[in-house]
């Protein structure tokens, strides 16, 4: 069960007190009119599943009622941040893999279900990502 | 030492049992005595009871082999009565108590004479390795025999089938160093970070905190290791930043530093929590943990050598052997054979030598040992056998023989002649499994690490392991990493660590010890005796050479094909070795191969405990309106609609006889519809929404337009989602300019509102406008028929005239001498008042209008004759007649869509998706049985052809449907492919009992088509 950080309560809280709403930063066409069938069904139906870094939008349900960002990793289920709705992420896929390859940060290589592989191949499975 | 008549295994002195206090128990029916202090296992052994249990598949006697957790074949069922039935017990952590009743799990009709063993042999070859997985291809209906067959065979225990007695409480801690256990490491942990000020909760699962150091041979301070323990435990109960839970086991570990503790608070004391001044204890408490940092100190589990019929009572861990004999005084057995590929597992010849048995021999796998342990063993004259290992055991209910040859581990050959050593205990040893458990539940990949030759866990950020946990194993270096890692846990929470002086240690040399998971025998593994690697699962070596040969490479596969490592027992005892056997078979190395994940629970948790207070009246709160008791004074039935208990109808009693629904209904309908009837309608959801901009709010969230509702005035609204599907309706009344009252269904209030906030907060922040949750604010009464009028002109000074009071008008006056909102709304089709007062007023404007209602023939109706009544005048339910596939346009209801206005509204755009626009989507139609006594089944499937074949093409389905007084038939609502182009035409609808129904499609109002009734 997570413990979220409100950015409006801000305080941490149980997970029980959230619901998740899906991907963050999906904008609605400023003009629906103008969008072909494709677009419209793009912004409608299409979301991204990534491995790794997820920005996720929540709401503090039976809280402040406040609707913020999460960014989390889908593989470790680490929130690395949270913050308020018009803001932007300061973590982002990009900005750790520019830091990973600068050697600060290390991406968890998890989520599979056969585990304790040796360090060797857990090395390999990092590369595949990178 | 001597034996104690009575229990001739226990010995006349040691051990940590209270030889004062004798208690007596039963178990399979026969009566024994024990101490306080034993567990259930220690007082079985004490007693001589072999054989505790019949094994999984193949039926074999089993008896008791470890000490702990780690327990595979010791699964008792509890409780003397049906309501204290606990199943799975492990009787080595179920603490002894006067009374306790025990019962194996496992044998039918007995243990000791089990008709299953007779068929052991025919049922282990009925199952071998991929039973489940080939048994689940075959035909269902053969897994129901199957099934049967395995439950009562295997008996796997049963649940209780009274209720519960006992209470469950959960606690929500918070704490910045959560300690999991109190050996040797956990404890020296604890003690560095509650002196250092840090808050600490320190738990154990056993029934005593101390871990190791309760039966260890080693000395601190030239003291035994248990009295440091006490000492320490002493001060830090003394601690007020210290928390010290006993008899709880951390059970999972959960994201962002969760874990969720098990204490059992009187399992120790009763089967269930004896009432003390009125007043039950708590059985257990779930502790619900956020902790800023966590310690695993969970030790380690001994491995046991796979030889062949390793599984005869008899066989035990050579740790569980010094437990018994140091912590319980129980010495389990008389003539020892010990196999063992390391040092430490030598204190088990050591300890049974000094509680006067005889070792017949040490067998140890290594060439020419040399530990401080094993000079100790050769200086008492104790038989060292080198390079060799105990390559089966003999004897069937009772080890009688131990079979030893010389071996050659790298070839995995018998290299000597076996030689036959008469005695009846084997303790083996094949080093030591860090307990991983709860590190692996974070997700972390464990290591295996060749120095310790075991998984060592991969720790995610905040989490640290100590001691044997990350196979530290040495005492002393198990304290100082105690230290260490408590110093480390500190520095990351900002606390800065005080010095704790550690208790010296004798210095020991101990030899390297070798690796050995499988013993080889003389035959090949599939052709010599069984060789048990999950005792608990009944999983061998050779079912494991069997899943690799027949291609199963994954040790995930591997597991899922034999079992091994499933159930109670998550591969406590048996993962390392299955894994070594399959990295064997397969030729590669155990990191290669890799290991299973461990899931929670490490230990079964009873649902109680899981429950805690969350059950009975508390399961799911129940909502009641302010005019519940009314209802229950008069009779009603209630209907739950979402957590909401409505009226569902008031039978009455007629002649002497209480009404059917169907009669009631009836009734009710008619009442509406001659006279004048009340509805409860205070569950519909309510949001007060206010701003400047809420009117342009509400045009861009309904289908419909709202810019020129005037104040005093009632529109129905449509809400789509933006793929254009209908999510809710309900009326909105503008009470100011700048102020509004949403209904919402009863079922949708909550979604609404927050939806509501979704597009406000995230995509038109900028519109200035509030949102306020009032359901429970306002009591609504409908008061509808032809008599209503009059009935609510007698109690209310509004002005009811018709030209005054329009149909979609509302009026604020007061109703009964009480303020009031009147909206004259109409759900039924007749002439209707909605009135809304505060809720605390409802009961006593309700029974002012029963008061006056008399002679109108005023009668309360409930929600099934309020869905006939708005079925008959085709008003749709919002998730009973759409299911979120169902655009406006489906329902037939264009007129509350508003396809020119300005603001591209929420789901406007996929109106004119090439989706939305097929001719032959599923649209709401009335159906009229050809038999008018025919009532539909809601849910019934439609088609056009009922003499197609099998499978017929199914173009829709029933969505509600009712007998009608008024129309004096069965009608319906149904949503059919192309219905509105479809009337007059003819459906079919096929029954599951055969019968086969005809309806015409016909337009969805069945009553007053021109709506002059709700008019008047």
């Amino acid at each position: 069960m997570f413990h979220i950080y409100c950015p409006y309560c801000e305080e941490l809280r149980e997970e029980e007190e959230f619901h998740p709403k899906g991907q963050a930063h999906i904008e609605r066409p400023k003009d629906p009119e103008a969008c072909s069938d494709e677009e419209w069904g793009d912004y409608l139906f299409f979301r991204d599943n990534p491995r790794g870094i997820h920005h996720e939008l929540w709401v503090h349900a039976v809280g402040c009622r406040k609707f913020f960002n999460i960014t989390r990793n889908t593989v470790t289920y680490d929130i690395l941040e949270t913050y308020k709705m018009g803001e932007q992420p300061r973590v982002t896929a990009e900005s750790l893999a520019s830091q990973q390859t600068q050697g600060n940060v290390q991406v968890a290589s998890g989520g599979q279900q056969t585990v304790g592989a040796s360090s060797a191949a857990a090395e390999a499975i990092k590369g595949e990502q990178a | 030492m001597s034996k104690s008549l009575k229990q001739p295994n226990r010995l006349r002195e040691g051990g940590r049992i209270d030889r004062s206090r004798k208690l007596s128990f039963t178990f399979n029916g026969q009566r024994y005595q024990g101490h306080a202090g034993d567990t259930l296992a220690s007082a079985l052994l004490a007693n001589g009871v072999d054989i505790v249990n019949r094994s999984f598949k193949y039926s074999r006697p089993r008896g008791i082999v470890a000490a702990g957790a780690e327990e595979p074949n010791a699964l008792v069922q509890l409780g003397s009565s049906e309501a204290a039935q606990v199943p799975n017990v492990r009787a080595t952590q179920q603490a002894l108590f006067e009374g306790l009743v025990a019962r194996s799990t496992n044998g039918w009709p007995s243990v000791q004479r089990d008709l299953m063993g007779m068929v052991g042999k025919l049922s282990g070859s009925l199952m071998p390795p991929g039973f489940y997985y080939k048994t689940f291809m075959a035909p269902a209906s053969m897994w129901m025999t199957y099934e049967k067959y395995i439950r009562k065979g295997a008996g796997l225990g049963r649940s209780p089938m009274e209720p519960d007695p006992d209470i469950y409480d959960h606690l929500h801690q918070h704490c910045d160093l959560l300690v999991v256990g109190a050996g040797p490491a956990g404890l020296a942990a604890a003690l560095t970070a509650a002196r250092s000020g840090a808050r600490v909760i320190l738990c154990d699962e056993q029934e005593e905190m101390g871990g190791s150091l309760l039966d260890s041979r080693e000395l601190l301070d030239h003291q035994p290791a248990a009295q440091w323990a006490a000492r320490v435990l002493e001060e830090l109960a003394g601690l007020d930043n210290v928390t010290l839970l006993a008899r709880t086991t951390a059970n999972g570990y959960h994201d962002h530093h969760f874990v969720t503790l098990h204490e059992r608070r009187t399992e120790h004391l009763g089967e269930t929590a004896a009432v003390k001044g009125g007043y039950r204890p708590a059985r257990s408490r779930m502790h619900r943990v956020r902790a800023g940092q966590v310690i695993l100190a969970t030790g380690a589990h001994e491995r046991p050598l796979v030889y062949a019929n390793n599984d005869v009572p008899g066989n035990l861990l050579a740790g569980a052997v010094s437990t018994y004999i140091r912590r319980y005084g129980v010495v389990p057995g008389n003539k020892l054979v010990l196999s063992t590929s390391n040092d430490h597992a030598y204190r088990a010849a050591l300890d049974w030598q000094d509680a006067g048995r005889e070792v017949v021999a040490i067998v140890d796998a290594r060439l020419s040992p040399s530990g401080d342990l094993v000079e100790q063993a050769r200086e008492r004259g104790i038989r060292i056998i080198e390079g060799s290992a105990v390559l089966e055991a003999k004897g069937g209910s009772r080890v009688s023989a131990a079979r030893v040859a010389a071996i050659d581990i790298g070839a995995f050959k018998v290299t000597g002649q076996a030689e036959t050593l008469a005695c009846d205990t084997i303790a083996s040893s094949g080093g030591y499994s860090p307990v991983i458990h709860l590190a692996s539940h974070t997700g972390a990949r464990p290591t295996w690490n060749e120095e310790i030759l075991g998984f060592v866990p991969g720790l995610v950020k905040g989490v640290h392991a100590a001691g044997s946990a990350h196979g530290v194993h040495d005492l002393g270096e198990g304290l100082a990493d105690g230290v260490a890692v408590a110093a480390r846990a500190l520095e990351a929470l900002g606390v800065s660590a005080r010095a704790v002086e550690l208790p010296q240690v004798d210095a020991r040399r101990e030899g390297l010890a070798c690796a050995l998971y499988q013993v080889p025998h003389e035959k090949p593994t599939l052709r010599a005796p069984k060789q048990f690697v999950d005792l608990q699962n009944d999983v061998t070596a050779a079912a494991i050479e069997i899943a690799t040969r027949e291609g199963f490479e994954s040790i995930e596969h591997v597991k899922r094909y034999t079992a091994m490592g499933f159930g109670t027992d998550q591969g406590k005892l048996g993962n390392i070795n299955g894994m070594a056997i399959a990295a064997r078979c397969l030729g590669r190395s155990i990191p290669e191969v890799g290991t299973t994940v461990f899931r929670p629970n490490y230990t079964p948790v009873t649902f109680g405990a899981i429950a805690g207070r969350h059950c009975r009246e508390l399961f799911d709160p129940e909502r009641y309106t302010a005019l519940h008791q009314w209802h229950v004074e008069h009779g009603a039935e209630f209907e739950d609609v979402g957590q909401w208990k409505r009226p569902w109808y008031f039978p009455q009693t007629v002649n002497g006889k209480q009404e059917t629904m169907h009669e009631a209904v009836a009734r009710e309908c008619l009442a509406v519809r001659e006279k004048v009837g009340i509805l409860d309608a205070s569950t519909l959801g309510k949001i007060d929404i206010q701003g400047p901009d809420a009117r342009e709010f509400l045009n861009r969230v309904y289908t419909n337009k709202w810019l020129k509702l005037e104040v005093g005035r009632v529109r129905y609204g449509l809400m789509c989602k933006d793929d254009g599907m209908l999510m809710d309706d309900g009326t909105t009344s503008c009470l100011g300019e700048n102020h509004f009252l949403m209904t919402t269904t009863t079922g949708g209030a909550a979604g609404v509102l927050e939806w509501l906030e979704l597009w406000h907060q995230t995509e038109w922040p900028e519109l200035q406008v509030y949102f306020t949750s009032v359901t429970d604010h306002w009591a609504t009464m409908t008061v509808t028929g032809p008599e209503a009028r009059k009935l609510l002109a007698e109690v209310t000074d509004i002005d009811l005239a018709r030209d005054q009071f329009k149909f979609m008008d509302w009026r604020e006056g007061t109703v009964a001498g009480v303020p009031a909102r009147v909206f004259r709304i109409s759900f039924t089709g007749e002439l209707a008042y909605e009135i809304n007062v505060q809720a605390n007023y409802a009961m006593h404007v309700w029974k002012t209008l029963f008061e006056h209602g008399d002679k109108y023939g005023l009668t309360p109706y409930g929600t099934e004759t309020m869905h006939v009544l708005r079925a008959e005048k085709g008003f749709i339910i919002a998730g009973q007649d759409s299911d979120g596939s169902v655009t406006p346009e489906d329902l037939g209801m264009q007129w509350a869509v508003g396809y020119d206005k300005p603001f591209s509204w929420i789901g406007k755009r996929s109106l004119s998706r090439s989706d939305t626009r097929r001719s032959d989507r599923k649209q709401l139609v009335g159906l009229k049985p050809k038999d008018p006594t025919v009532v539909l089944e809601e849910g019934a499937q439609i088609v056009f052809d009922p003499e197609h074949a099998i499978p017929m093409p199914m173009v829709g389905h029933v969505t509600s449907s009712y007998y009608s007084p008024t129309l004096g038939g069965g009608f319906a609502l149904a949503v059919v492919k192309g219905g509105h182009q479809r009337m007059g035409e003819t459906v079919y609808l096929p029954m599951a009992d055969g019968k086969t129904h005809a309806a015409e499609i016909v337009g969805t109002i069945f009553y007053d088509p021109k709506g002059e009734r709700q008019n008047v």
